[in-house]
């Protein structure tokens, strides 16, 4: 039982008044940037990371950053419920799905009922999430402490695999948006040899392209862009939440735990392989309808139509982290931005993390109880305020989002060049988004491609260029193996379906 | 902006074409990327193992490969999928706030980002949202404010400045 001891020691250090202070902050600040549209828990995190590098030089500030950001993270993931319930809008991706449901119900005068349930759920969701990374990622850890590079290889090559064997998008459109995060992060100066890399003679390119102003763009301009098709109106129902609701929407909850339950498994198993909230959302959704008793009338206003998506995504969300800290694999987007933030930090994530950073780590996972805890007082009390900033006229918050995000992208490394990358990633992230192009793996690239590189170029020193290193062992071999199965699964499912069809 | 609302559910673009004009940006790209790493040496190097083009050659090459495959794939969708990629009345939306944000973007450098932030909000709340000018300038006049004193003197971030700032002695 090291890990209790481990957490307990991690509370103390999540317990400061500072931190608790930031855990308030964070949850606030997250939930209204998934509230806004155009702003999610990626961009969100990336705009507020630059602000954090003086926070993180003195001692113990590093584990307050990524307390302030991870709860920034739990902030948004509670924040897409809002926006879905009340105005059918999904503030995020992973509450697409929470629509089906929660909407029906805010019109039926039920919203307060809905928006309890979507809490509550959440927040049971994350906490088994955060429960299975105590006992699980110092396992992970100590079996990854063996690991060499041939072995990391392999994790980001089943990484990557994994997005084009479980994404919904076409198979090859994902292969080219990962390729082109690659190749975003090889240009600059190559970290083996120093040579300089597709700069093409620019100056600005010479540090290569930040992904933090990258998903700014993608993810916040492009999002915009894609929202203003839309139209300029939200409308929406008015939220009362108040005690009573709460207590009575309670009482109802246990009668759901099987669902919760599965859409917890569900969840926790998407979050690791990287599959993330989104789809495990839509997943839970569809599992719990085959399901349940009252599977028919889903989509009509159930509550537990509403619990199963929000368990899963926010499930999903908190055992993205888990791949995060223990092998330096996030498992979703927001999570490589945190990566991201560690590494500039000067944190190296992987299993080492683990040995030498203890109160980092330990604080780290402390604080996902408690940030959760803060973010359930905070939504039950704040639901009112929270849909009022959806009431402020579009033509107000698209212009004030885009020049916050266009400081972050200028806070990023004081250059103004990337405020001219930001519109052009904008601009890209419009466009993929309506051809289908994933925009997850290529964030994923760009933040892993230097490191996926070097592991690759290490192993293939070890073995003199021979790729067969990757099938050295047993374990190398095996995470291979599935690799390549994952990245063939679009065609085998595809041949599949063609002989089922034919025999039909 | 003088055309009527039945021009505004017209197609600007056809899916198909959208889909082609984004295989080739990605057939470019990899295009560039091939030649780069040609140019840096994509075979094997004592000490250093593969040379700095080796990774991103093959990138290049799959990157190549995978947009042919897509590009081929729009060409052979049946017509009916050719839906509208984007219609008129949206398309001149998204450019109404697009094109502005380039020049804003264009403005930072010259003026520094509070003014060019200030003109940009002021005048997206003047031409989109219809607000009386007093309006328009007082929320972006107090956003400004906001904005100077969170990042200036609580997170001692410099933002870009520009005449202005240097004239009232902020710079």
């Amino acid at each position: 039982m090291e890990e209790i001891s481990s957490l307990i020691h991690g509370f103390g250090v999540a317990l400061s008044p500072t931190n608790v202070a930031l855990m308030f902050v964070g949850v606030i600040l997250g939930v209204i940037i998934g509230v806004l549209p155009g702003l999610g828990g990626a961009n969100g995190v990336a705009i507020l990371l630059p602000l954090t590098f003086g926070m993180a030089q003195t001692p113990g500030g590093a584990t307050s950053a990524i307390i302030l950001l991870s709860c920034i993270y739990w902030g948004a993931l509670f924040g897409g419920a809002i926006t879905s319930i009340l105005f059918n809008i999904p503030g995020e991706p992973w509450s697409v799905a929470t629509t089906f449901d929660g909407y029906p119900l805010a019109q039926q005068g039920k919203a307060g009922q809905a928006l309890t349930a979507a809490f509550t759920s959440s927040f049971i969701g994350a906490l088994l999430a955060v429960v299975m990374i105590t006992f699980l990622s110092p396992v992970v850890a100590k079996f990854a402490l063996a690991f060499g590079p041939p072995e990391f290889f392999a994790v980001y090559l089943l990484t990557f695999c994994a997005f084009v064997g479980t994404s919904k998008e076409p198979p090859f459109k994902t292969l080219a948006a990962m390729m082109l995060g690659f190749a975003l992060a090889a240009v600059g100066t190559d970290t083996v040899t120093g040579t300089l890399r597709l700069t093409f003679g620019s100056t600005h390119l010479l540090t290569g392209f930040d992904f933090l102003v990258a998903v700014i763009g993608l993810f916040g301009i492009g999002e915009i862009l894609l929202t203003l098709e839309e139209g300029l109106a939200f409308r929406g129902a008015s939220a009362k939440i108040n005690s009573k609701v709460v207590l009575e929407t309670w009482r109802e909850l246990p009668r759901y735990w099987l669902t919760s339950v599965r859409s917890t498994l569900v969840g926790c198993f998407m979050g690791i392989v990287p599959g993330g909230a989104t789809p495990a959302s839509f997943m839970s959704y569809g599992v719990a309808r085959r399901f349940s008793p009252d599977g028919a009338k889903f989509g009509t206003g159930k509550v537990e139509g509403v619990v199963a998506p929000e368990t899963a995504a926010h499930a999903a969300g908190t055992s993205a982290l888990l791949p995060m800290i223990t092998l330096g694999v996030p498992g979703s987007p927001t999570a490589a931005v945190l990566l991201g933030g560690l590494m500039i930090w000067g944190l190296q994530p992987g299993p080492l993390l683990f040995v030498e950073q203890k109160d980092f780590v330990w604080g780290l996972i402390a604080s996902m109880y408690l940030g959760n805890i803060a973010g359930l007082i905070v939504v039950l009390t704040c639901v009112p305020l929270f849909a009022a900033i959806l009431r402020i006229p579009f033509s107000i918050i698209a212009p004030v989002i885009i020049v916050i995000c266009a400081i972050g992208s200028f806070t990023v490394k004081n250059a103004i060049f990337d405020v001219w990358m930001m519109v052009v990633f904008g601009v890209l992230g419009y466009l993929f988004k309506k051809t289908q192009y994933p925009l997850a793996p290529l964030v994923l690239a760009i933040v892993l491609g230097d490191n996926a590189e070097s592991a690759f170029r290490q192993a293939m020193l070890m073995s003199q260029g021979d790729l067969g290193i990757l099938f050295a062992n047993a374990l190398v071999g095996t995470m291979t193996t599935l690799a390549l199965a994952l990245l063939g699964w679009p065609m085998i499912s595809a041949l599949l379906g063609k002989l089922r069809g034919k025999q039909g | 902006m003088t055309e009527g609302p039945e021009g505004g559910g017209r197609a600007a673009f056809g899916q198909k074409s959208a889909e082609l004009a984004v295989a080739a940006f990605f057939f470019v790209i990899g295009a560039v990327v091939i030649a780069d790493s040609l140019r840096l040496g994509t075979g094997w190097q004592e000490v250093h193992g593969p040379r700095p083009g080796y990774f991103p050659f093959y990138l290049g090459l799959i990157m190549c490969a995978a947009s042919l495959i897509n590009a081929a794939r729009a060409l052979l969708a049946k017509r009916a999928e050719d839906k509208a990629f984007v219609e008129v009345g949206q398309l001149r939306l998204v450019l109404t706030v697009l094109v502005p944000t380039a020049v804003y973007a264009g403005l930072v450098s010259w003026i520094g980002i509070y003014v060019a932030s200030f003109l940009y909000i002021a005048l997206f709340m003047r031409w989109l949202g219809k607000y009386p000018w007093w309006k328009a300038a007082a929320v972006p006049g107090c956003l400004i404010v906001v904005f100077f004193v969170v990042f200036e003197n609580w997170f001692k971030v410099s933002l870009p400045k520009g005449p202005l700032e240097n004239l009232l002695g902020l710079g």
